[in-house]
């Protein structure tokens, strides 16, 4: 049965090979670039809207604690909130439509067609080979496998970038239900918007709380990757880690000789130092939200 | 007289009956007329005659007569002009003439104004009978009389009184008789203490010989005041030893003054008696400083204090009544305490009715009476900003008492405290003492300032039942709104307490309305009765902001109203089919109908009112758990195998540190670490 180690052992010579010799600094070593400049900066909005919209989204849904109060004043008062609240949201969708045309230039210069592009196998829907890894995962967990080896995206991935577009979709609808209500009500009845209210609320719950627990651990908490990956803002990804993390996908590299490609020089120092500040803000940010919440539903629930 | 019968008489008999077959009407025997024979006719009820195209009737109780005084006389002996006459008789008869018997006072009456009068040909002017009735005259002293004395001032007043004939086209310099006279000494003893033998109208004017006060001979000329007052008062002059030296009432009695001039008629209570005189005797003693009671307090009287006070122009003895001027110290004879209400009569009764006077009247040490708020010889009236009953000052006055840790509020067991602190900072409390607004609410204007009484007593004008109409003497146009809102006791009728003003304003830290404070307060308020409504609210966005602290998003009166509030069935409701759209207009101004349909009081725990709610809340709730429930087992299986391989890593990274260059190791260990997979 091949591990990470086992696989690491042929190709960790072409990687020495080729970086070591031209290097005389510190970090010799190339990174394989996994993240487009877009997708990170994407990525990095999507934070700032997301941690936004939960905060002042949070100081309304749970008015009722205190910690709410003061956020909402800290934000200027719940209208501040609501400005910010819904510019968070245009900064949002704004992602989205992005993403979704960088999709499309994807599809156009590098796919050829969307059949290549969904189909193929860097393609983030579902396939049947995630459903084995799945289960072969789930068997390694227990204990009675040893670990799959991933492709380019694990499922979990996809399940996270599936649930952006679902939560986009639900959230973003009721949102702009709530945001023109007299509009909305042209056409439904009034009491739409008292149960646009409860779904954009509890999926802005699942969200939040997905987001900053699940993601959080399967991206940055794993104890291997303790206490973050910053692979999503640097774009960046060891080489050793891509062995071992996306077997299935360096080989295939390797293979295809698309690798060398694929490598570029480490980012620079500060780059790097800004970006681990900017990460941590975030995931404390993301990490007290957390907390504030289940306080507010364990202990100040009414 | 009805014995006297003979054959005649019986033949006149049936004589008459066969007249009176034919003239269709009861008649009797003209000569020697008993009282059957009057009473055959007149005892008909029915029995009228036309005088001055007036109904006027004929009937005669025979029952009272034959009770009266003059029972034992016939009724010709008075209708003196129908002895021998045939019956039916012709009308009208002659007046009867009294003074055939009564010739004294016949005599009296017509040389009195009214007899003189009566020769004159004034229609106005009373007869006998107009004062003394006809045929049920009994005597004087029988309470049934027409002319007992409890009767008399009602019999004179007939005419003397404001707005009668003889009143207004008749020279009478008096005014306001009969009132004056009831609220006089006189009067009150008669008409309240039922003393007979006081002066009644006919005691000072007589009965019969009522003459103007400018004829000589009248009991009420000048020099006769003093006689007539002097059948009942009979010792008046040692009375009046301090006004009127003694030896003038035998010698000069002519220049005395008349006993009206001080005490005028008709009204002998609001007496204008010379000032100062009796003062200056009081004043004897109690202008020296060092004046002591027995008790050491200070006997001293500063007359400043009373010549610049209400009661300037009151003696000394009106309120210290029970002087004996006949005493060489007159106040010796004095036993009670002042008592106002002698004067204030009215306001004395309130008192007695309050808290205030039951506490007295039960003894308690810390009651406060008249002097505790109004002070003694300085009292000033309430309009007078120096005094202490003037608005801004009334409530120090009464936090005196009522202020935390006083005597009155130790023993209050009630929920209100803090009373003056409170009410110092409320909104009547600032508009009185920061903005001087005099006509702002104090302690008087709420509690009144003499009949206080608990909340518990219905009487009381801040028993829950009164507050609005206590709270709308001022705020008139609240009240109004308010007795037809759904809140009013007159609208609903039900056994649970209906909330009053005070309920939601509060009693004594009253804020203004336009408060952040209290606008967020109101809610909960309104949530101490409807409490439901009030949790369904705050689930939505409205009630949310507003448990933000914000007030700019709809709140319970912003769309119920405030005073005005009515059934949402109601078509004058804010929240009616007609009306409820221009309520949501008010903060959005596009709504439309079916925006109003958006549910305020929405919540997702009720299955059965609002079932598509409350299963989109379930729906989601269920999403919620299964994603956490999966992702969370997913995560807790991945954390030991994580571990794992963090150690490894760790491991790995280690042994590359210690030995750069030698990979055998590395890969020795790679191979002892496949072992351990294996296993």
């Amino acid at each position: 049965m091949p591990t990470d180690l086992e696989l690491r052992a042929p190709d960790g010579q072409p990687s020495s090979r080729t970086v070591v010799p031209d290097r005389e600094t510190k970090r010799p070593e190339r990174e394989f670039v996994r993240f487009t400049r877009l997708q990170r900066a994407l990525h990095a909005c999507m934070i700032i809207s997301f941690i936004s919209l939960a905060l002042t989204g949070m100081s309304l849904k749970f008015s009722y604690t205190a910690w709410a109060v003061m956020l909402s004043r800290l934000l200027g008062g719940f209208q501040t909130a609501g400005y910010i609240h819904r510019t968070a949201a245009l900064l949002m969708f704004g992602v989205f439509a992005t993403h979704l045309y960088d999709l499309y230039r994807l599809k156009k210069h590098e796919y050829k067609s969307w059949r290549a592009l969904l189909f193929g196998p860097n393609t983030m829907l579902p396939t049947r080979q995630d459903l084995k890894q799945f289960l072969a995962t789930m068997k390694w967990f227990l204990g009675m496998g040893p670990r799959p080896l991933y492709g380019r995206w694990t499922y979990w991935e996809k399940f996270d970038y599936f649930a952006v577009f679902w939560g986009i979709a639900i959230i973003g609808s009721t949102g702009l239900a709530l945001w023109f209500p007299i509009l909305f009500t042209r056409f439904l009845p009034g009491s739409f918007i008292n149960v646009a209210t409860i779904i954009h609320s509890d999926e802005a719950l699942l969200a939040t709380g997905f987001i900053f627990t699940v993601h959080f651990f399967n991206t940055h908490l794993r104890p291997e990757k303790f206490p973050m990956d910053t692979t999503v803002f640097t774009g960046h990804m060891p080489l050793a880690e891509l062995k071992r993390d996306k077997p299935l996908e360096y080989e295939a590299l390797v293979a295809s000789g698309q690798l060398e490609a694929n490598m570029e020089e480490p980012q620079p120092e500060i780059v790097v130092r800004t970006i681990r500040a900017f990460a941590w803000i975030a995931l404390s940010l993301g990490f007290s939200i957390v907390v504030l919440i289940i306080y507010a539903m364990l202990f100040a629930y009414r | 007289m009805a014995t006297r019968t003979g054959r005649g008489a019986r033949k006149r008999l049936a004589w008459v009956g066969f007249l009176a077959l034919l003239l269709g009407a009861g008649a009797a025997p003209a000569a020697d007329l008993s009282n059957d024979d009057c009473l055959a006719c007149h005892s008909d009820k029915t029995l009228t005659t036309k005088r001055w195209a007036r109904t006027v009737s004929l009937f005669v109780d025979g029952k009272r007569f034959s009770s009266s005084v003059h029972s034992a006389l016939s009724c010709t002996s008075c209708h003196a002009d129908l002895e021998g006459k045939d019956l039916p008789h012709s009308t009208p008869l002659a007046r009867v003439q009294c003074g055939s018997c009564h010739s004294d006072e016949q005599k009296q009456h017509a040389n009195s104004l009214h007899g003189r009068a009566i020769a004159r040909g004034d229609a106005l002017a009373p007869h006998c009978v107009d004062c003394h009735g006809n045929h049920d005259i009994v005597p004087v002293k029988d309470p049934r009389s027409a002319v007992a004395p409890l009767k008399i001032p009602f019999v004179c007043g007939r005419c003397h009184r404001e707005g009668t004939p003889v009143q207004t086209n008749r020279k009478i310099d008096q005014h306001n008789i009969l009132e004056n006279y009831s609220e006089s000494i006189h009067g009150e003893a008669l008409f309240k203490k039922g003393l007979v033998v006081t002066a009644n109208c006919a005691s000072c004017h007589t009965s019969h010989n009522i003459l103007p006060h400018t004829d000589p001979s009248s009991s009420i000329a000048r020099r006769n005041i003093a006689a007539t007052c002097t059948k009942c008062h009979a010792q008046i002059e040692e009375v009046h030893r301090k006004t009127i030296k003694g030896a003038l009432w035998e010698k000069e009695a002519h220049v005395l003054p008349a006993c009206v001039d001080c005490h005028q008629p008709h009204k002998v209570r609001k007496v204008f008696y010379t000032q100062g005189m009796a003062d200056a005797d009081c004043l004897r003693c109690h202008n020296d400083e060092r004046l002591k009671a027995a008790d050491g307090r200070s006997m001293f009287v500063r007359t400043v204090e009373v010549a610049g006070s209400r009661h300037a122009k009151v003696s000394c003895s009106q309120c210290h009544s029970g002087v004996n001027a006949s005493r060489v110290r007159p106040c010796e004879t004095i036993t009670g305490k002042v008592d106002c209400s002698s004067c204030h009569e009215e306001i004395g009764q309130q008192y007695q009715r309050s808290r205030h006077g039951q506490l007295l009247v039960a003894g308690d040490a810390n009651a406060p009476n008249c002097k505790e708020c109004h002070g003694t010889h300085h009292v000033l009236g309430r309009h007078d900003p120096e005094s202490v009953t003037f608005p801004t000052n009334v409530p120090k006055l009464c936090g005196r008492c009522h202020r935390e840790g006083q005597k009155a509020a130790v023993r209050y067991i009630g929920r209100q405290h803090e009373i003056i602190q409170h009410y110092t900072e409320s909104i009547h409390g600032k508009g009185l003492l920061k903005s001087g607004l005099t006509v702002t609410a104090t302690c008087t204007n709420c509690h009144t300032a003499h009949l206080v009484l608990p909340r518990s007593d219905p009487d009381s004008t801040v028993n829950p039942k009164n507050v609005p109409a206590t709270c709308g003497t001022c705020h008139h146009g609240i009240q109004e709104q308010f007795v037809q809102s759904v809140h009013s006791a007159l609208v609903t009728k039900t056994d649970k307490e209906m909330p009053v003003c005070s309920d939601c304003h509060s009693a004594h830290s009253i804020r203004r309305t336009d408060e952040t404070g209290f606008k967020l307060d109101i809610m909960d308020k309104c949530g101490r009765c409807h409490e439901e409504i009030a949790r369904t609210y705050f689930d939505t966005y409205h009630g949310k902001v507003s448990r933000l602290g914000y007030t700019k998003t709809a709140k319970c009166y912003d769309c119920h109203g405030a005073h005005d509030i009515l059934r949402v069935a109601d078509p004058r409701s804010h929240l009616s089919r007609a009306n409820v759209v221009a309520t949501c207009q008010k903060c959005h101004a596009n709504a439309t109908r079916r925006f109003a349909g958006y549910l305020t009081h929405a919540t997702h725990h009720d299955p059965k009112k609002y079932p598509f709610l409350f299963w989109t809340f379930w729906g989601m709730t269920t999403l919620l758990l299964s994603t956490f429930v999966f992702s969370g087992i997913h995560t807790l299986l991945w954390l030991p195998k994580a571990l794992e391989m963090r150690r490894e890593l760790r491991a790995a990274e280690q042994s590359e540190n210690e030995q750069e260059s030698g990979r055998e190791q590395l890969e020795e260990k790679a191979g002892s670490e496949d072992g351990n997979h294996a296993d």
